[in-house]
C-alpha cells in the first residue's frame, strides 16, 4: 500500500533521507521510530505530497506521489506533527470545510460529521469553537479531519505529541479501533512503549536511512541476535557479574545488587550449558530468566547508542 | 451553495465576518472618513453661516473621493498581505495543501474573501456620498467612475498583498513589502513620470524643437507612467490633472483611452501576480538549484 524505493532528499548540504526503502502492506500500522533528524517528517511529508524527492519513487497504492497528486491527496489523510486550528471556526464547521474540500457532497457531511466527531469520541463537540478546545479534543479533532474523505491511508506525524496521559491512552484507542478499519496506518513517535502496543511493524531510522525493520518480537527479543538474561543469586552476586564476563558469548554484564543482569549471544543449549556453569562454580541460583527487551532497548541498539543499563526499563 | 462551489472561500467569510474585528475595523473606517468630510463641511457652514456655496459640493467630493483612496491604499495591503503567511504561521497551510483543493483556488478564494471585505468598506461609504450629491455639482457618471476605480485600484493592491504574503514566510516582512509596493505604485510611477517628462522637456529644449507643452510630445513611457498612476488618474477622472480627459495612450494607430490602460495594466498585472502565487504555493514545486 506504502512504498518508498530509494527516496533521499536534501536539505542543502543536510541528508534527511538516503536511499530509503520501505514497503507496508494493506491493513498494516506501521511504526516510524528514530532519534530527532532521522528523516521521519521527510519521508512523510514526502507521501502527503508536501515534498518533492530529490531521487527515488514513492507510490501510495500503485500511484506516484509526484505525479499522481491529487489521486494520492484523496487515497491519504495526514496529520502533521504541528498543527492550528481555524479561529472563529465550530468543530462541525471544520470538518465541514475539510470535506467539502474533499469534494464530498453536501448531503452527506451531516452524517459523516456526526459519526467521526463520535469516533473521536467528541459527539456534544459539534457546535464548540475549535480554539476552545483542549489540547487533546484538537488532536483528535484533527484525526476526524483525517477521515472526513475515508482515506485508505493515514499518514500520523507524532500524534500524540505534547497530550497529557489520559489524553494519550483516548488517542492509542481512537487508532486501534481505525486499525479494525483495516486502514493502513504510518505513524510516527517518540513514546516507543505506545507504539509497541499499537503497531503490526516498526522501521528504526538514522540520519536519513532505513537501520532496522521487522514486527515488534523480531525488533525486541532477537535484536542483534542477543538475550537479555536476568539470574537472581542468594549470594556472591557481584563475582557471578566477574565470572560472567569471563564466559563465551556474555556481554554487558551488571549487577544491581540483588541480581546478575547480562546480554548472551549464544543458542539454547549453550544458554543451559551456562547456567550449568554457574551451578557447578557453587552459586545457589534462585531465578535464571530472559527478560523480554522492550522497543526502547531496541531502539538504543539499532541506533548505537550505549546500552548503559540493559534491565533499566 | 457556497460551500459546493468554495470551501475556502465561506470559510474565510465566515471567520472574517464573525470576529469583532469586522466590525471594528468597518466602524473606524467610516468614522475617519467620515470625521474628516463631515468636519470639513461644519468648517464650510461656520465660515459662511446661513449660505450654501453650490461649488463647494464638488470639493467635498474629491476631499472624500481623496481621503478613500489614501484608506484603500492604506488598509488593501493590511489585509492582504498576510493570508497565506498567516495560514503558514498557524501552521494550518500544510493541511491545507494536502487536501484536493488547488493552490489557486485557495489563493483566488482568499482573494475573493478580503476584496468582499474592501468592498464593503468601500460601499459603506455610499451614504457620505449621498449627503455631498444631494447639493448638485457631481455627475453620476463621475460617481461611478470613481467606484470604479476604486475596484480595479483594490485588486491591483489585493493582488499584491496576497503576492507578498505568498513569497515571505512572516506576515510582518510581507506587510512591510506591500505596502512598499503600493508606495511605489502611487508614489513612483508619478515620480519616474515626472523625472522622465523634465528630462524630455530638456532635451527638448536643448534640440531646439518645440518646447510648448502638447500633449502628443509626452514620450510613451511617461504617457504610460501616468496611466498605470493611480493618483494621476484619480485626478484624471475628476478632471483635475491640468491634462484633458480624453488623452489617450496611442501607438501607431492603435488607442485606449487612460482609464482603458489603467484598467488592463491592473488586471493583467494583479491576474499574473495571482497566477506566480499559486505557482509558489503549490508544494511540490521545483526549486533552482
Amino acid at each position: 500500500m506504502i512504498e518508498f524505493n530509494q527516496v533521499s532528499k536534501n536539505f542543502g548540504t543536510v541528508k534527511a533521507l538516503d536511499q530509503f526503502s520501505l514497503e507496508v502492506r494493506e491493513g498494516m500500522v506501521y511504526g516510524l521510530i528514530g532519534p530527532n533528524g532521522a528523516g521521519k517528517t521527510t519521508a512523510m511529508s514526502i507521501l502527503a505530497t508536501l515534498l518533492l524527492p530529490d531521487a527515488g519513487t514513492a507510490r501510495i497504492d500503485g500511484r506516484d506521489v509526484t505525479s499522481a497528486t491529487m489521486d494520492v491527496r484523496g487515497m491519504i489523510g495526514y496529520m502533521p506533527d504541528f498543527f492550528g486550528v481555524y479561529d472563529g471556526l465550530r468543530a462541525g464547521e471544520y470538518l465541514d470545510f475539510f470535506a467539502a474540500a474533499y469534494h464530498i457532497p453536501v448531503e452527506q457531511r451531516p452524517h459523516l460529521i456526526k459519526t467521526l466527531l463520535e469516533l473521536v469520541n467528541l459527539p456534544d463537540k459539534a457546535d464548540a469553537y475549535v480554539d476552545s478546545l483542549s489540547r487533546g479534543m484538537k488532536q483528535r479533532l484533527a484525526l476526524a479531519r483525517c477521515l472526513v474523505h475515508d482515506p485508505k491511508v493515514l499518514i500520523l506525524d507524532e500524534p500524540a505529541s505534547g497530550l497529557d496521559p489520559r489524553a494519550r491512552v483516548e488517542m492509542k484507542e481512537i487508532i486501534k479501533q481505525l486499525k479494525h478499519l483495516r486502514k493502513t496506518i504510518l505513524i510516527s513517535s517518540h513514546i516507543l512503549p505506545e507504539l509497541a502496543e499499537i503497531c503490526d511493524q516498526v522501521a528504526i531510522m538514522d540520519t536519513g536511512k532505513l537501520v532496522a525493520c521487522g514486527t515488534m518480537a523480531e525488533m525486541t527479543a532477537a535484536t542483534r541476535g542477543t538475550r537479555q538474561i536476568k539470574a537472581v543469586v542468594l549470594e556472591r552476586t557481584e563475582e557471578l557479574v566477574t565470572f560472567l564476563s569471563s564466559r563465551p558469548g556474555v556481554t554487558g554484564s551488571f549487577s544491581d545488587g540483588a541480581a546478575a543482569t547480562f546480554l548472551f549471544n549464544g543458542s539454547r543449549a549453550e544458554q543451559v550449558a551456562l547456567l550449568q556453569e554457574i551451578v557447578d562454580a557453587g552459586w545457589p541460583v534462585a531465578e535464571f530468566v530472559e527478560v523480554k527487551r522492550n522497543l526502547e532497548e531496541a531502539f538504543m541498539a539499532v541506533t548505537g547508542e550505549e546500552v548503559d543499563n540493559v534491565g533499566g526499563n | 451553495m457556497l460551500a459546493e462551489i468554495n470551501p475556502v472561500l465561506l470559510k474565510e467569510l465566515r471567520q472574517r465576518f464573525r470576529s469583532g474585528k469586522a466590525f471594528w475595523l468597518l466602524a473606524l473606517y467610516l468614522l475617519v472618513i467620515g470625521a474628516f468630510i463631515l468636519g470639513f463641511m461644519y468648517l464650510n457652514w461656520r465660515n459662511s453661516p446661513g449660505m450654501f456655496q453650490p461649488n463647494r459640493s464638488r470639493e467635498f467630493f474629491m476631499l472624500l473621493s481623496a481621503t478613500q483612496l489614501f484608506l484603500l491604499a492604506f488598509v488593501t495591503p493590511g489585509l492582504t498581505a498576510g493570508i497565506i503567511s498567516g495560514e503558514r504561521e498557524k501552521q494550518t497551510l500544510n493541511v491545507l495543501l494536502t487536501t484536493r483543493l488547488t493552490p489557486w483556488q485557495i489563493i483566488w478564494s482568499k482573494l475573493a474573501s478580503a476584496s468582499a471585505f474592501m468592498v464593503l468598506l468601500v460601499f459603506a461609504t455610499l451614504p457620505l456620498y449621498s449627503i455631498i450629491f444631494l447639493y448638485g455639482g457631481i455627475a453620476p457618471e463621475q460617481v461611478l467612475g470613481i467606484f470604479g476605480f476604486y475596484l480595479v485600484t483594490m485588486y491591483l493592491f489585493s493582488c499584491i498583498g496576497v503576492f507578498c504574503s505568498t513569497v515571505f514566510k512572516r506576515t510582518g516582512a510581507s506587510t512591510i513589502t506591500a505596502y512598499g509596493l503600493t508606495f511605489a505604485l502611487c508614489a513612483g510611477t508619478g515620480f519616474l513620470a515626472a523625472f522622465l517628462y523634465e528630462i524630455d522637456h530638456l532635451r527638448r529644449l536643448e534640440e531646439w524643437t518645440t518646447a510648448i507643452w502638447s500633449p502628443g510630445l509626452i514620450p510613451y513611457t511617461v504617457e504610460f507612467l501616468q496611466n498605470i498612476n493611480p493618483v494621476f488618474v484619480f485626478m484624471r477622472i475628476l478632471g483635475q490633472s491640468g491634462i484633458s480627459s480624453d488623452v489617450s495612450f496611442s501607438i501607431s494607430y492603435w488607442t485606449m483611452p487612460y482609464w482603458g490602460v489603467y484598467t488592463v495594466f491592473y488586471f493583467v498585472a494583479g491576474t499574473l501576480l495571482l497566477y506566480y502565487s499559486s505557482r509558489l504555493l503549490h508544494p511540490q514545486r521545483k526549486r533552482r538549484k
